[in-house]
């Protein structure tokens, strides 16, 4: 049997549809650099006995990555990463991070709350990506 | 694609009481579905009624393209394992198992044999010896060793807690997998179908209020908060579902395919238990309030 590489959770109060949940589950492992070309993703049996979830549903998962290019199916064998998104955008993590926490700490200093600082975030970030579809 | 089970307006009378009215539903092949309601709704009417242990007053059913319990050959090819996952206590397990063999033309003993040993229940211990989880375990396990082409199954998991619940919602999950079958199961606890299940059907006050594939049913209900508005002013292709109001704001749940665009309402979207409280809403208005149990 193949090692687990990665290991998908469920978190059911997010709002997020499941299968939406273990895209992005693959796609932050492949930006983390935790899943590389050619490693396998768990099969769909185990991800269903694992998480007592509807097999459609790691079906789904699987051809929405396939369809982004990220994995390819070999039938009867499994699913396999055929991109990676780790490399520039990982480099610039820490520059990013760098100026978030300098931004988080005028946020306090300004008085906002944690839930104050989420809702702001939130809403521009919204609006932001809002702005760039239209 | 072949159905697992049509109904035409199939009805199911007790005496004077209707425990199922004009029920009309196809369920395609593949697909793990949900049976939802309050106790005493229909759900154990509409699936004795598929197994072929009643005998409906109204109405037709077909399952598998025939006659429930029409046969020998539709008999093997149904699972049904009954509420509270019933299982014969004088019995070991090895008994069961050799029951199962005797009775079944298309039985898989290899199956059963490595989930017993799996699930690790000693083959010698009578069955009601056994806790809950491992009753329900053993149930599963000769529903499963039938190999049927379709295993229906009346609130499998009610009576055990969290862990053994779990465990055997893994176990039918990881089988239809292997397997490839039709599954339906009901459950007056919506947390319990909401990952499993991939087609939905609501059952309140003996009638089918909702029926389709889950993805399909949350794509096309959302939940609009607004301005107080008279449901009547709302466009044509938009199905009020429910509606709440105060003095000033009205909450609607409705059902359309178009998007929506009028700027008055804060459009959010439903989860699964949103969607079916939404349909069970709409009997507030009578003094019986149906109860349906939300438990995470």
């Amino acid at each position: 049997m193949e090692k687990l590489l990665i290991e998908f959770y469920l978190d059911s109060r997010s709002g997020v549809s499941p299968y939406q949940q273990l895209v992005q589950q693959v796609r932050q492992a492949l930006r983390l650099g935790l899943l590389r070309v050619g490693d396998q993703l768990p099969t769909v049996k185990d991800v269903v006995a694992g998480l007592a979830i509807n097999p459609n549903t790691v079906l789904k998962a699987y051809r929405e990555l396939e369809h982004e290019g990220l994995v390819a199916a070999r039938p009867g064998v499994g699913t396999f990463v055929t991109a990676t998104l780790a490399g520039a955008s990982l480099a610039a993590h820490g520059p990013l991070r760098a100026d978030l926490r300098r931004w988080l700490e005028k946020a306090r200093r300004a008085g906002l709350d944690d839930e104050s600082i989420e809702a702001l975030f939130m809403t521009t970030f919204r609006t932001a990506s809002q702005e760039e579809i239209a | 694609m072949t159905s697992v089970l049509q109904a035409q307006e199939l009805g199911k009378k007790y005496g004077k009481r209707w425990a199922l009215r004009e029920c009309t539903v196809d369920i395609p092949a593949g697909h793990v579905v949900g049976l939802v309601g309050p106790n005493g709704a229909g759900k154990t009417t509409l699936l004795k009624l598929a197994a072929g242990q009643l005998e409906p007053t109204a109405g037709a059913i077909t399952v598998l393209g025939g006659r429930p319990a029409g046969g020998p050959a539709q008999l093997a090819k149904v699972g049904f394992v009954a509420q509270d996952t019933p299982v014969y206590s004088g019995l070991t397990v090895a008994e069961h198992l050799r029951l199962g063999t005797r009775l079944n033309p298309r039985w898989d003993a290899g199956l059963a044999r490595e989930r017993i040993a799996r699930l690790g229940l000693p083959s010698g211990h009578r069955a009601g010896k056994l806790s809950g989880g491992q009753r329900a375990q053993l149930a599963l396990t000769l529903g499963l060793a039938k190999r049927p082409e379709l295993l229906i199954l009346d609130e499998p998991v009610a009576s055990l807690d969290p862990l053994a619940r779990r465990e055997f919602l893994q176990g039918l999950m990881e089988a239809t997998v292997e397997h490839e079958f039709s599954v339906v199961l009901s459950s007056h606890l919506v947390a319990d179908l909401e990952r499993v299940c991939d087609f939905l059907i609501v059952l309140v006050d003996s009638r089918v209020q909702v029926a389709g594939e889950v993805d399909r049913l949350l794509s096309t209900h959302h939940r609009l908060t607004g301005p107080r508005r008279d449901p009547a002013r709302l466009p044509a292709g938009q199905q009020v579902i429910s509606a709440r109001h105060t003095d000033r704001q009205s909450t609607f749940v409705i059902r359309t395919d178009a998007p929506i665009h009028d700027p008055a309402w804060t459009v959010t979207r439903l989860d699964l238990e949103d969607l079916v409280l939404a349909y069970m809403d709409r009997y507030v208005a009578d003094d019986r309030r149906p109860v349906l149990e939300v438990r995470r």
